[in-house]
Order: C-alpha cells, then sequence, then structure tokens
C-alpha cells in the first residue's frame, strides 16, 4: 500500500522521462546497430566504425575535447581560489559575490556583442595589446580562438562554482584544523591533506558539471560567429547540428551513443578517484 | 614584525586582486547597459566597422577602429523607442522566448515537486535505482539528449511546433533531483506528526513539504528559467519556423543591420534575468549550495 502510495507521486515525471527520454534513447541505441531504419539489418559496429573515418566527427571532438581539457581544470581551480580568497577576512565580500556571480544570470545573447568588439580584428583587445607593441591577431579565426572561448566559459562558470566550494569549505570541521596546526602542520600539508581531502566530493562535482558546461559552449561560438565558424571552433553540437539538417540517422545515434559511453566512463572514472582520494573523511 | 606585515599584506593583495577581477566580471553587462543609451550615430561609428553591410552603405563618419566606450557622449532612449516602437520583430522575440520558458519553469517544478515527494518520503531499491538513472540523464549533455527528444517529437507529430521544446524540457530530471535533494533533510517526524494527526499524504505534501521547501522551490525555479531563457540548440534543431525563435538565437542574427538597437535590445532581453538575480540573490546562492554534492 505504501508502496503504491510512492508510485503514484513518482507517476508524472517518470512517465514524461520514459516518454521523451529513456524509451527513445532505446530506439537511438536500436539506430546505431541498423544500416538504416526502414531495412533495419543489423550491421553491428559499422556505423561506429564509419564515424571514426568522419573527419568532420573527428574535428568536432577534437576541438570539444581540446577545449575541455583546458578549460574546466582552469575553471575548477580558478574557482577554488576565489573561493578561498573570499572566505578570507577581506572587505566587501558580498558585493564580490554578487560580481562574480552576475554572469550566471546574465543572458549570453545579450553581452555576445561587447565580446565581438573585444575580440574583433580592429576590435579592444588588439588596440590595447598593440599598445604592448604587440602584432595584432585576428582572435575568432586563428587558433587563438580557443582563448576567446576559454575566457568565455570562465566568465560565465566561475561564479557558480564558487559558490559551490565556499558552501563546502564553510564546511570543513575545524577542529580537525585545530588539531594539524598544534602538531605543527604547515601550511600546505594542511591544504593537500586536509582542505582538499574534505573538498573532494565538491572538486568532483564543480569538475562534472563543467565538464557539461564546457560541451554546451556552442551557445556561445553560434551567437558569435553564426553557422560557419573558424575550424578550431568546429564543435561537435555543430557536428550534430549538420547531422540534423541531413537527417542522418545512423550517424546522430552512433554519435550520440557514443557519446553518452564516453561520459559514463568519464563521470566513473572520477567517481573512483574521488572515493579513493576521500575515502577517509566521507561522513 | 614579519609576521604582522604578512597578515595585513596578504589579505590586501588577495582584496585587491579579487576586486579587479570583479570588475572584469560585470564589465560585459555594465558596458552592454551604459551602451544601449548611446543614440543610433554614435553606435555606428563606434562600432560600424563590425558590420560590413553598414560600412558599405556608410553616411556618416565610420571608424576603422572599433571603439568600446563606457559612457555615452549623449544620453539618449532613441534605442529604447527604436525596439518598442519601430521593430515589432524584437518584442514578438521577446514573448516566443516568454511563451517557451515560463510553461517550463512552472510545469518543471510541479512535476518535479511530486516526485522529489515520492523519492524523498518512500526509498526502495527500485525507486533509489530509478533515481540514480535521473542522475546519469541529468548530467547527458544536449548533444546526447537532443537525439532521442527529436525522435520521439517527431513519432508524436510535434516536430517543429513549441512542444517539441516544451514538453521535454517539463520532464527534465535536473528539479527532481536537486528537490529530493532538499527534500530528504525535512526531518521525518514533521511527517510522522501530521500522519498523527490524521493527516492524508497529500494534505501533508500541500501543508508540510511544499512550505518548508519554499524557497528551495524559488531557487530551483531560478536557475531552470536561466538556462531555458539562454537555450540555443534547441530551438535551431526542433524549431521549423523561424518566426518562433526566441530572442536567444534571434539576437546573433540582429548584426547585419540593426546595429544601432542592439544594445538595447540586449539590455531588454536581460532584464528579467538581471531583476530575478538582483531580488533573489540569496535564493540564487541556496540552491546552487543544493546542487552540490551528486551523492544525495
Amino acid at each position: 500500500m505504501r508502496s503504491i502510495g510512492a508510485w503514484s507521486w513518482l507517476m508524472p515525471s517518470l512517465l514524461g522521462v520514459l516518454v521523451f527520454f529513456l524509451i527513445p534513447f532505446g530506439v537511438v541505441v536500436y539506430y546505431s546497430v541498423l544500416d538504416n531504419p526502414i531495412f533495419a539489418n543489423f550491421v553491428g559496429v559499422d556505423n561506429f566504425m564509419n564515424l571514426f573515418r568522419n573527419t568532420a566527427f573527428l574535428r568536432a571532438s577534437r576541438n570539444t575535447g581540446i577545449f575541455s581539457l583546458v578549460a574546466v581544470p582552469l575553471s575548477v581551480v580558478l574557482s577554488l581560489w576565489l573561493a578561498f580568497a573570499l572566505n578570507a577576512r577581506i572587505p566587501g565580500k558580498s558585493w564580490l559575490r554578487t560580481c562574480f556571480l552576475c554572469p550566471l544570470m546574465v543572458p549570453i545573447a545579450s553581452v555576445v556583442l561587447v565580446w565581438q568588439v573585444i575580440f574583433h580584428y580592429h576590435g579592444t583587445l588588439n588596440q590595447v595589446t598593440e599598445l604592448f607593441g604587440m602584432e595584432p591577431v585576428d582572435w575568432l579565426k586563428t587558433n587563438w580562438s580557443y582563448m576567446v572561448l576559454t575566457v568565455m566559459f570562465l566568465w560565465k562558470t566561475l561564479g557558480y562554482n564558487m559558490i559551490l566550494f565556499m558552501s563546502a569549505i564553510a564546511g570543513i570541521p575545524q577542529d580537525i584544523i585545530e588539531v594539524a596546526e598544534l602538531e605543527g602542520a604547515g601550511g600546505w600539508y594542511k591544504f593537500v591533506h586536509i582542505k582538499l581531502r574534505y573538498l573532494s566530493p565538491t572538486i568532483l562535482f564543480v569538475t562534472i558539471l563543467s565538464i557539461i558546461s564546457s560541451f554546451k559552449m556552442f551557445r556561445e561560438v553560434y551567437l558569435l560567429t553564426g553557422d560557419y565558424p573558424y575550424e578550431s571552433m568546429y564543435l561537435l553540437q555543430h557536428f550534430m547540428n549538420n547531422t540534423f539538417n541531413s537527417l542522418d540517422y545512423q550517424k546522430l545515434s552512433s554519435a550520440a551513443v557514443l557519446l553518452s559511453l564516453v561520459m559514463i566512463v568519464i563521470i566513473g572514472i572520477m567517481f573512483l578517484a574521488e572515493r579513493k582520494f576521500g575515502e577517509d573523511v566521507e561522513d | 614584525m614579519k609576521k604582522k606585515l604578512h597578515k595585513h599584506l596578504l589579505p590586501a593583495l588577495l582584496f585587491i586582486f579579487a576586486a579587479i577581477a570583479a570588475v572584469l566580471f560585470i564589465m560585459p553587462t555594465v558596458l552592454t547597459i551604459t551602451n544601449s543609451f548611446m543614440t543610433e550615430k554614435e553606435i555606428s561609428a563606434n562600432y560600424g566597422a563590425m558590420i560590413e553591410s553598414a560600412s558599405a552603405d556608410k553616411k556618416s563618419y565610420i571608424s576603422e577602429e572599433l571603439n568600446l566606450k563606457f559612457i555615452p557622449d549623449m544620453i539618449s532612449i532613441q534605442q529604447y523607442i527604436a525596439v518598442l516602437f519601430k521593430s515589432p520583430d524584437y518584442l514578438l522575440k521577446f514573448w516566443n522566448s516568454v511563451i517557451l520558458v515560463v510553461p517550463i519553469t512552472l510545469f518543471q517544478l510541479a512535476v518535479a515537486a511530486l516526485a522529489a515527494y515520492g523519492f524523498s518520503r518512500w526509498q526502495g531499491r527500485i525507486r533509489e535505482m530509478i533515481f540514480f538513472a535521473y542522475i546519469i540523464l541529468m548530467l547527458m549533455p544536449y548533444q546526447v539528449t537532443l537525439v532521442p527528444n527529436y525522435l520521439v517529437s517527431e513519432y508524436l507529430g510535434i516536430l517543429g511546433t513549441r512542444w517539441a521544446i516544451i514538453l521535454p524540457g517539463i520532464f527534465s530530471p535536473f528539479s527532481v533531483y536537486l528537490l529530493t535533494k532538499v527534500m530528504r533533510r525535512i526531518p521525518k517526524a514533521y511527517f510522522e506528526a501530521a500522519r498523527l494527526d490524521g493527516a492524508g499524504e497529500w494534505q501533508i505534501f500541500w501543508h508540510v513539504c511544499m512550505p518548508l521547501t519554499r524557497s528551495a522551490l524559488l531557487s530551483v525555479g531560478l536557475l531552470v528559467f536561466i538556462d531555458y531563457w539562454n537555450m540555443v540548440e534547441q530551438p535551431l534543431i526542433l524549431l521549423e519556423n523561424e518566426a518562433e525563435y526566441p530572442l536567444s538565437v534571434f539576437l546573433s542574427q540582429i548584426n547585419s543591420g540593426d546595429v544601432g538597437l542592439a544594445f538595447a535590445v540586449a539590455v531588454v532581453y536581460m532584464i528579467p534575468a538581471l531583476l530575478m538575480f538582483l531580488y533573489g540573490e540569496e535564493y540564487l546562492v541556496e540552491g546552487i549550495t543544493y546542487s552540490g554534492g551528486v551523492k544525495g
């Protein structure tokens, strides 16, 4: 009886998730091993093999991967630093917090004009670097575009991550730190062996969240450069959009399945790493 | 002596660094707002070089260099008048955003509140497994979830309409996850006491659980709202008619001619989000804090 009660509360959400995500995802998996939806011959991993030979897909995954590898660790480290900085005794904390959180709530589309002016060939950044005698750079149409993306990514994500770290830092038990200090532990020891360990679940979470946000950078790129960006800004979502346009179900579904597997592996590895590193301090 | 210097110098340096970073962080927003009060002429003089079509038929002086300006020469609401009265397109796109985002936010909260109550009040093996599946689904990027969304919209015949965005949005597992975590923190004794007083489950949900989670609902609502207010991927793939595009997508096409009023449109678009932020910053912080830690 009680159990039936539980299910009736879950029903609306569960039905929706089944209909809009899980069942069609099953279909996606099914499509990914067929030659086409009409004749439906089983072809095993052929679609995946084709994907690995597809230059557009390779470029898109490479660009997205490189970007995430650079931007995500930077975002985690900088936001952790900011959180410690704002936790120290400095004036105007709440004012600073507001400034760092603000980009989270400002629609990307609204500030994209300012970014364009800054990173344009005749724009602000080149005017500044020129003062220091540097050659102008076409930020959006060379490999420097990775840097532009990273700046925009940090701008968007640092505030959110910082808040997560601040609440985690507040949860580190002070008595352990005091005991360590009494026993003569140095600042570095306290940081690595006590604080980081207590923060490790949050570091894990922030990293996963940042990876997901890094997959959303398509928004910025699209708003900044439209459908056809410079090739180092050709991201996975561009590939998906093009594949949607040509309605290549095999490519779409095998790409989606592959990506979901990669995400699950990444998340799994990080969970294991966190469990190992933070094992003594689990509550 | 050395120790004392250390004690004062370090926080001071920290503060200076943090303050500079903070100013840089709000700069793009502030610049967008101040630039929206320039006259169209001043805008095209400063930024005309960015838009090729604008520099082609130049009548007024357009500088070759882009000139990012902080304070307008002359404060004017010309851009806003143009947006409000002369270019109904932008208001229409703004409305498109509203009719996509408001139903998604409200119904996602409603569905999620019910499910979270179910997940937090009764725990069982199968339900724990389902909750775990929700977490995995929540962590999947759009590049994965849009494909099933597309297939099902096609099957249901809603592909190309707003429903193809709204319906999957309502059932997104994000707020189920957050609200479940919040509700699991409510002491069991509250529910038991209400039960002993003869309250039914619905009454417990409505009169005990909901009042206790009100601030959490607000903060989750804020996060959901801003996520969908920013949407770009879904309309590009799931909508057919460009007339139904939300302003978030349409703003990228603005450059081709209307740069003179682009900043005002940008400001109009950020007003709802910015107001929510300024009034609800505490809720937003609370909501982000709830979301921390993947383990429920």
